[in-house]
């Protein structure tokens, strides 16, 4: 009987060591990923035949609002980038981050019925939205990059395309990681605090307004400057912008720093989400 | 080398009952601050307040308690029990939705549940699509999937339909597509509960003969939980009866499923005696009416019903028989029935069986009047609904070839030729 013990492919006990977080487990399930990200992309095709049309309309309808507001209102600098471009640069970025965020802090009620009957790594579920969430930002993207080419071949602009744009792909998985730790950091949260869910949406409307978003790092007077480096997302939409439009401000221990931050934040995402994951059923 | 494949120890499962944790961050967030200065949470005194009254003790609630088994390979075992014995909880730690408070389950291979088929099954999706994301789910591998995918669509009779959008499915076709993807797992454990409850005959049967098939043919363990007696009897070697979140009998299936019947207390309340009747008629006098239960507790519709009927007599009779009416809790008249006619001597105590055969009454509750005839025609006293039982399914075959209930008033076996 001794030996036969050390059979057991599963073992399943009341708790767990919180290092472990089988990373290993997830990656096997990697297929699911997959087919849940077609499954997002395909049901969201096929339910209306405006459904990707709106991937479109909403940037649209936000940068020329922001445009009339902020720029001929407001008069808030744009770099000296048209501010069309501008917006699209900060908006673009920026709603991937808040799409995925919003989706992932509601892992555990949106799937609660899976949950409910089926194990797999719950991971699954929130990587899965991050990953197709692309879709919609890859669309937007492609608005972004058409409207760079109008300005620069068609009109007199200064825009430049800089070797910054390499760091492109980066940008986005950072982006992306960092969506994902917060949104599971709350998903885990809310599960236990229900009034936390009302928090999240004026929270990401308040977050937007420290990220330069609206408006360029150069534009923050010094004395809050601190502040809005501090921010993780700065740097990001910061080096997007100096890649695409040849104007930003950042250097690469901006993106060291964001990227430590969001390495820590997905950590303790994880490790978090984790522990709520055995026994949120018990709760919904 | 044992080849036990799940072995369960000392298994518990608690749950609170109502609120969880205070339910708001800032009951929390103000406890903690109560407490960072030394003094009382304010809300936890509340709690405490609570605690002290009566009903706090039921304030947690076991749903499972102590729980130890052990399951062989490819052994088919039944779970039986009443709602809230704790199936239901049980299966969901063995398939991980949720975890054990205490104890632990150990197991070798993959376990696959079926606690409800169709997980996931997203309705604008194609049924082909829907396989792919139902079987992922499940945990199958792509290329498995797509190996057995005509497999799985000829299990489920849905060919013409595969490349629509399982929102225009027939709720049949769903379930039948929804249980090939799930048949076709092949996982060492397979979990099923209640699937049978839905699906035609045809549909049952192919399920059951791919379960038997899982079991015998593979050598896999399935773990099979219904409220169909007569699918855990046939299938199942050894039963687990559950109650009150602990296991109330561990072996044999048929004893096992007797032991339910009889005190699952499904039926039980059904099965009414009314021995001390109103006084009637001086001349004649109703000691009892009562059915003679069988050993097992229940009466089968492949059992036969003896009903027997005390009388005593005051004066004598030339002719008496005793007439008995039999209808069913649906207010059908179903039959009569007669003693022969005797000849009756001054206090006389006479007791009269009827044997109702067997296969004849279906699963249901029926009740008996009984008539007091003199002279062979004369009725002289026609008693209340004295006696009232039901009758439960037989697990014995009575030739329909399906495991899901018997339809009609009448559960009678007919020979049938074919020629």
């Amino acid at each position: 009987m001794q030996v036969d013990k050390e059979n057991w492919s599963l073992i399943i006990e009341p708790h767990e060591k919180w290092w472990n977080l089988r990373i290993k487990e997830i990656w096997s399930y990697r297929e699911l990923v997959l087919i849940f990200v077609r499954r997002d992309i395909v049901a969201v095709y096929k339910q209306t035949i405006l459904g990707p049309l709106w991937f479109f309309l909403a940037p649209i309808f936000t940068v020329v609002a922001y445009n009339f507001v902020f720029g001929s209102i407001a008069g808030m600098s744009t770099d000296g980038i048209p501010g069309p471009v501008f917006y699209l640069s900060g908006t673009t970025l920026w709603n991937y981050f808040s799409t995925c965020f919003t989706a992932t802090s509601n892992t555990f009620t949106d799937n609660a019925a899976i949950f409910g009957k089926v194990y797999f790594p719950r991971m699954i579920a929130p990587i899965a939205t991050v990953i197709s969430t692309l879709f919609k930002f890859g669309v937007q993207l492609l608005m972004f990059f058409s409207l760079v080419a109008y300005y620069m071949f068609f009109t007199d602009s200064n825009l430049e395309i800089t070797k910054w744009a390499w760091l492109f792909p980066l940008l986005v998985i950072m982006m992306g990681g960092l969506a994902l730790g917060v949104g599971i950091i709350l998903s885990a949260m809310t599960t236990k605090y229900r009034d936390l869910k009302n928090f999240i949406g004026f929270g990401v409307t308040l977050l937007m307004y420290v990220s330069p978003v609206i408006y360029p790092v150069s534009a923050v007077p010094d004395s809050y400057k601190w502040f809005v480096k501090f921010n993780p997302i700065s740097p990001i939409i910061e080096a997007f912008r100096l890649g695409f439009t040849g104007v930003g401000t950042v250097d690469a221990i901006d993106l060291v720093y964001s990227g430590a931050f969001i390495s820590v934040i997905l950590l303790i995402g994880v490790i978090l989400f984790h522990r709520v994951e055995r026994t949120f059923m018990d709760t919904v | 080398m044992s080849n036990t494949i799940i072995s369960v120890e000392n298994l518990s499962k608690q749950y609170r009952l109502g609120m969880v944790g205070s339910g708001t961050l800032r009951e929390d967030l103000v406890g903690w601050w109560y407490k960072v200065r030394g003094k009382e949470d304010p809300y936890l005194k509340l709690g405490e307040t609570n605690t002290r009254d009566a009903k706090a003790g039921s304030d947690y609630v076991w749903a499972l308690k102590d729980v130890n088994f052990e399951v062989k390979q490819g052994e088919v075992l039944g779970i039986i029990g009443k709602n809230g014995a704790g199936k239901s909880t049980l299966l969901k730690l063995l398939s991980r939705v949720t975890a054990p408070t205490t104890g632990c389950i150990k197991a070798k291979g993959r376990i696959a549940s079926l606690l409800e088929v169709g997980t996931g099954f997203h309705p604008e999706l194609t049924g082909k699509e829907n396989v792919y994301l139902n079987g992922s789910i499940m945990g199958m591998r792509r290329e498995e999937i797509t190996r057995k995918l005509d497999e799985i669509i000829d299990f489920a009779g849905v060919e013409r339909y595969i490349d629509t959008p399982v929102k225009r499915y027939s709720s049949g076709m769903y379930v039948r597509l929804a249980f090939a993807v799930a048949a076709h797992l092949e996982p060492e454990i397979l979990i099923v509960d209640e699937v049978l409850a839905v699906g035609d005959a045809e549909f049952q049967k192919k399920a059951i003969g791919k379960m038997e098939d899982v079991s015998s043919g593979q050598g896999r363990t399935v773990l099979f939980v219904s409220h169909n007696m007569k699918a855990v009897s046939t299938m199942c070697s050894r039963t687990l009866l559950m109650e009150d979140g602990s296991i109330a009998f561990n072996g044999n299936t048929d004893e096992a499923v007797d032991r339910y019947l009889s005190l699952g207390g499904v039926q039980n309340d059904l099965l009414r005696f009314e021995e001390d009747l109103p006084d009637n008629d001086t001349l004649i006098k109703l000691h009892y009416s009562k059915i003679i239960i069988p050993e097992s507790g229940v009466i089968k519709t492949s059992n036969v019903i003896p009903i027997e009927v005390k009388l005593s007599f005051s004066e004598p009779i030339d002719f008496f028989h005793l007439n008995m009416h039999v209808w069913t809790a649906s207010e059908i008249h179903l039959f009569e029935a007669s003693t022969e006619a005797i000849k009756i001597a001054k206090g006389d105590v006479k007791t009269f069986t009827f044997f109702i055969p067997k296969w004849l009454l279906n699963e249901s509750q029926y009740f008996c009047v009984f008539n007091f005839v003199i002279d062979k025609s004369r009725v002289i006293y026609k008693t209340p609904r004295v006696l009232r039982f039901s009758v439960v399914e037989s697990l014995e075959d009575n030739g329909l070839l399906w495991y899901g209930r018997t339809y009609g008033v009448l559960s009678v076996k007919v020979d049938s030729t074919i020629s």
